[in-house]
This record gives structure tokens, sequence and C-alpha cells, in this order.
């Protein structure tokens, strides 16, 4: 009961944190006149401030917490690893990557088109690092081995392009940084579906997660099919991650340190960790995003940039009060 | 192990094969003023820093992962390269160029410190360095990439050069600064390689045989952050190189002794190698050495870790 009870609590610091992120910016709008323009919308300069700028971003920032959140969680279920982590994996890197290939080599510059880059190279990035860390069984020290591998390759990639090609370096270094300042109604839309089947298979996966989290062998005992875990799990990662990172750019942080956050406090079962990594990692998105564009007005500290600020001090001192091997 | 230090040797010295009589002629000081200024103001500087900072590299991360049994500490993880990063790239964008070798020691060993002491409970843990290492390396590394949304893009360009770890326009100073650094270095690290095995017997082992653990570990690690450090200033932080070096000193020398010397000479392979590929293949444009040792050292490194458990 006590965990459902954080879980209602965590939901509603969320619904504070979107309130928050529609009322504040560069001006503080009420929250009577924000309901105003959302309900009626009127044409006046208020109105279009949040119905087309503040809405598609608190939007995309609850998008893409809850994707990060889910893939950061999914992924420490399914390699074990403490360090899992979109980014540490190689899932950034490969959506970075492929969207980096989208501007410079062929062109691409609206938001919608890298969608389907970003998750392209994720796919990429993720296959290849699990079919590296399986060979021969896979082990956590293999995995991130491999994720840090892969990251470097397509990061040296990333860099002869962006060094090639000014107009992609100056277009790259806004988008690498993490913002949700980009996001446009348009591309909210789309990433809905996807954001949503990567949410679903990632939450199915809780009890399987559980039973892998044994050990192979005991979990395959128990009935659960490891392959079909293990790829339902990358594919929920890919989805999410991929999504994630075409809407906002790749923010780090996130997916490694809200689900530890959650394990210390719901403990090791992943049917509570998950829901609990899907509220928590967007309303502290969100709130970073506030703080970002409140703190340094009337310029804009990014969001990717806040939760690294904020996320990583956080991070540390977890790591140094618990063990945090114990996964 | 001779072998492969002559084998280096030799590859380095194969980087003059363009115009070889040439090299020669102008070595011994027969050249005209061109082949001077190409030979001994450009490219000699620029191998030699290439050999220098792969040795110290090489060096350094086979002392960071033997010392941590971790292949994944290696000094690119645990602050080095991220503190060297913000330092010159703040210096980049905000004072100008100058400084920059001295900003970006001053970064890495500030970045390092904090790790080491963030990372510090009753000793050090290998894991617990690497955690703290990417949590430190988070922070650092997002400010550098905010500063390089500020700065105009040319600018920006300069410092994504920086970033990627180059070895354009080194001249004899930087020869001299990564000179000093190993004719340190390469001897204490000779020196400290018989603690270090000791050490690898495990904490208490070794307490019986005698080594003060904790003092030697701070040493090693002195010493590991120290020639990394003097690297990346010289270099900008040039990837992956501590982390390949050691795994493929480890696979291809069965002997396990002088393996620090050994492991940095197959770092300066390594430097050197890449950087004559970063020259020639898409010329006219020159990579940063950076990106190469990257995208040659990953899969090898991915294939490795694929053959058996690292």
């Amino acid at each position: 009961m006590k965990k459902a009870g954080g879980l209602a609590l965590c939901v509603a610091v969320l619904g504070v944190a979107v309130v928050l992120s529609l009322c504040a910016g560069n001006r503080w709008i009420g929250i009577g006149e924000v309901y105003r323009a959302l309900t009626e919308f009127g044409g006046s300069d208020t109105d279009r401030v949040i119905r087309y700028l503040r809405l598609p971003r608190t939007l995309a920032g609850v998008l893409v917490g809850i994707a990060l959140g889910l893939s950061g969680g999914v992924m420490q279920g399914v390699t074990r690893n403490p360090l899992a982590d979109p980014g540490i994996l190689g899932v950034n890197a490969g959506a970075a990557v492929a969207v980096v290939a989208a501007i410079g080599l062929f062109g691409v510059h609206s938001l919608n088109g890298y969608v389907w880059f970003a998750m392209g190279g994720a796919l990429v990035a993720t296959v290849v690092v699990y079919l590296v860390g399986a060979v021969g069984g896979t082990t956590p020290v293999k995995l991130a081995l491999a994720g840090a591998a892969i990251s470097a390759l397509l990061g040296s990639i990333t860099s002869a392009v962006t060094l090639l090609d000014l107009s992609t370096l100056n277009e790259y270094r806004f988008w690498v940084v993490g913002s949700l300042s980009l996001a446009d109604q348009g591309i909210v839309a789309q990433a809905v579906p996807f954001v949503a089947v990567g949410t679903f298979l990632a939450l199915m996966l809780g009890r399987s997660l559980n039973q892998l989290a044994l050990g192979e062998d005991l979990a395959r005992a128990l009935g659960t099919r490891v392959m079909l875990v293990r790829s339902l799990a990358g594919l929920a990662v890919v989805v999410l991650a991929g999504t994630a990172t075409a809407i906002a750019g790749p923010i780090g942080f996130l997916g490694l340190a809200v689900p530890h956050v959650a394990r210390t406090i719901v403990g090791p079962d992943q049917r509570w960790i998950l829901p609990w990594s899907m509220v928590l990692s967007p309303a502290v998105l969100l709130l970073a995003d506030v703080v970002g564009r409140v703190a340094a007005r009337p310029a804009e500290l990014q969001v990717g940039i806040v939760t690294a600020l904020v996320g990583a001090p956080l991070f540390i001192a977890l790591v140094r009060r618990r063990r945090m091997a114990s996964l | 192990m001779f072998i492969v230090l002559v084998g280096a040797f030799a590859l380095t010295r194969g980087d003059y094969t363009l115009p070889i009589e040439e090299v020669l002629r102008t070595l011994s000081g027969h050249g005209t003023l061109i082949t001077y200024d190409v030979v001994v103001n450009n490219r000699l500087p620029r191998i030699l820093t290439g050999v220098g900072v792969g040795m110290a590299f090489g060096m350094s991360g086979a002392i960071f992962q033997r010392l941590a049994r971790n292949p994944l500490v290696s000094p690119d993880l645990i602050g080095i390269n991220a503190g060297a990063a913000l330092a010159a790239v703040l210096i980049i964008t905000v004072i100008g160029s100058g400084w920059i070798p001295l900003g970006a020691l001053v970064g890495s060993l500030v970045s390092a410190l904090c790790v080491y002491l963030l990372a510090y409970r009753n000793g050090v843990s290998g894991n617990r360095l690497v955690l703290v290492g990417v949590g430190v390396t988070a922070i650092v590394g997002s400010l550098t990439a905010y500063l390089l949304t500020l700065a105009d893009i040319y600018t920006a360009k300069s410092a994504s050069m920086w970033l990627a770890g180059s070895l354009a326009g080194r001249s004899w100073t930087h020869v001299v600064l990564i000179g000093i650094t190993l004719f340190a270095g390469v001897p204490a690290a000779i020196v400290v390689e018989r603690q270090l095995r000791v050490l690898e017997l495990g904490d208490d082992l070794a307490r019986a045989l005698g080594a003060r653990v904790e003092t030697v570990r701070g040493v090693l690690i002195a010493l590991g952050v120290g020639l990394a450090a003097m690297a990346t200033a010289t270099a900008g932080p040039i990837g992956f190189v501590a982390l390949v070096a050691p795994q493929l000193t480890r696979r291809l020398v069965a002997d396990r002794a002088a393996r620090l010397p050994t492991s940095g000479a197959i770092g300066a392979l390594l430097v050197v190698a890449s950087d004559l590929i970063a020259r020639t293949v898409v010329a006219p444009t020159v990579l940063p050495v950076g990106v190469v040792t990257a995208f040659l050292g990953a899969p090898y490194l991915l294939f490795l870790i694929g053959r058996r458990v690292a």
C-alpha cells in the first residue's frame, strides 16, 4: 500500500510539474490565464505562447521523460547492470549519429524526419551491442564494454561528419545538449504512438524481468522465455530511447538515475520500479526544464544540461551512500 | 615485447616513406628549405608528439585497468578527458587560444581530483570510481556542450576540433612538454610495475607481503592521472587509446612482465598510425586523430569482447 501511495504522490508531483511548466518561462503566466488559453483559444499573444510553445514543450517533456525513465529501468533490469542506461549502452549514440547523418548527408532538417533515423540508429546500436555482448554468454561487464565501444565508434563518426560540414555542426551543437524547446505540435503528435507502444511493452515485462533477475537458468526453469524477454526488452528500449532522442536530443542521466532512485525507494521489484520510473522521470525532466528556463533568463539552460547538473550530484551521492552493484 | 617495441619504432619511421631519401637527406641536414620546413618543423614534431601522447595514454590506461581490475576504468572514464575538455573549451571560447595546454592540464587534474575525492570511502573501489567518473563526466560534459552553444560557429568548430583529439599544428613545444612527462613517467612506471603486480594479488595478500597498499595505490593513481592529463593537455582527449592499448597488450603479449612499457608502445603505435590515416584518407581535409583512433579501436575492441570474456 505504501508503494502505491508513494506512486500516487509521484503522480501528484508530476501534475504540479506540468502546471509549472505551463506557467513558468520568460514571463510568468497565471494558472487562470493558462486554463483560459487552453480552453477558449482567443489568439492573443498569451494564448499563442501557451498553445504553440509551452503546451507542446510540456507534452514533449512528459513523453521524453516517460520514455527515458522506462528505457533506463528496462535496461537495468534486463542487463542486471547498474551502469545500464541508453546513454551508456550506446543507444543514444546510435540515435545521435543517425540524426547527424540525416542532417548532414540527407538534408533532413525537420524533427519529424529525425524520428525514423534516430530509431534506426538506436536499433542498429542496440543490436550490435547486444550481439557482441551475447557471444559466449552475456555478462554485465561485456555489455557495458560493448556499449562504450559502440558509443566511441559512433561518436567518432559524428564528429567526423560535423567537422567536415560547418552547417551540420551548427545544427548539431544545439541539438546535442538536449532540449525540449525544439518540439512542436507535429512532433509531439507523431511521438505519442511510439511512446505508447514502448510503454506498453516495458510495463508488460515487469514480471519477466523479476524472474530474469534470479539468473538465467533459474528464470528458464520458472518458464521464462529468456530470449523472447530480452528481445522484447530491446525493442522497448529502442522505440523509447530512439523516440526520446529524436524529440529532445540525447538527454543523459535521466534513464540512469531515475530507476536507481526508484529502486532505493521501492526495492528490487521491477513491477514497481518501472511505473515509478515512468512517473518520476517526466516530473524530474519538467522541473529541470522549468529551472533551465527561469535560471538563465532571458537566455535558457537546455534541459539536458540541467538534468546533468541536478541528476549527477544526486547520482554521486547515491553511489557514495549505498552499494550500487546490488542488482 | 621487444618485437612490439621494434615494430612500433619501425612503423613510426614508416610514416616517412612518402619521400624517404628526401627525408633522410633533410634529417642529416642536406635538404632544401622546403623539405626542412615540412619534415623538421611540421611532421617530425607532430609524429613525436603522437608517439609521446600515445605512450602516456597507453601506460596510464594500463595502470588504471590493472589497479581496478576493470577494463572500463580508463582515464577517459574518470573525468580526466572531460575536465581537460571543459577547460580547453572555456579558454577557446572565452579567452581565445593560447594557454590551452596549461588550462587543460589544470582542468583534468581538478576533475580527476574531484572524482577521486568523491569516490574515496575507506579506499577507492573500481566500480565506485567508474560510477563517480560517469557522474562528474556528465556534469562537466554538459557544461562543455553548453559553452559550445554560446560560441559563434567558427569558434565552436575549432573547439570541436580540439575536443576530438588532434595532432594538427603540434610544434616542438608540445614535443618538449610530452617528452618531459615521459622522461619522468616511464622510469616511474617501470619502478611501480612490481608494486602493481603485488597489488594484483589482492589487498590482503599484498598487505601480508608487506606492501603499504593505500600508499602504493595512491602513487599509482597519481602516476596514471599525471600521464593521461599531460597527454590530454598536449593533444586533446584522444579517445580509446588508453582503453584499447592495455587490452591489446594483454592479448598480444603472453609474457606478463613489463606490461606498462609495452602498453605504452602499443599506444604510441596506435596514435601514430591513426594520425597517418587521419591525414591521408580524406585528404585534403585532415580529420582529428581522435576520430580515427575511435573508428579503428572500437571495432577491434568489440571483436575482442565478443571473442572472450573481458
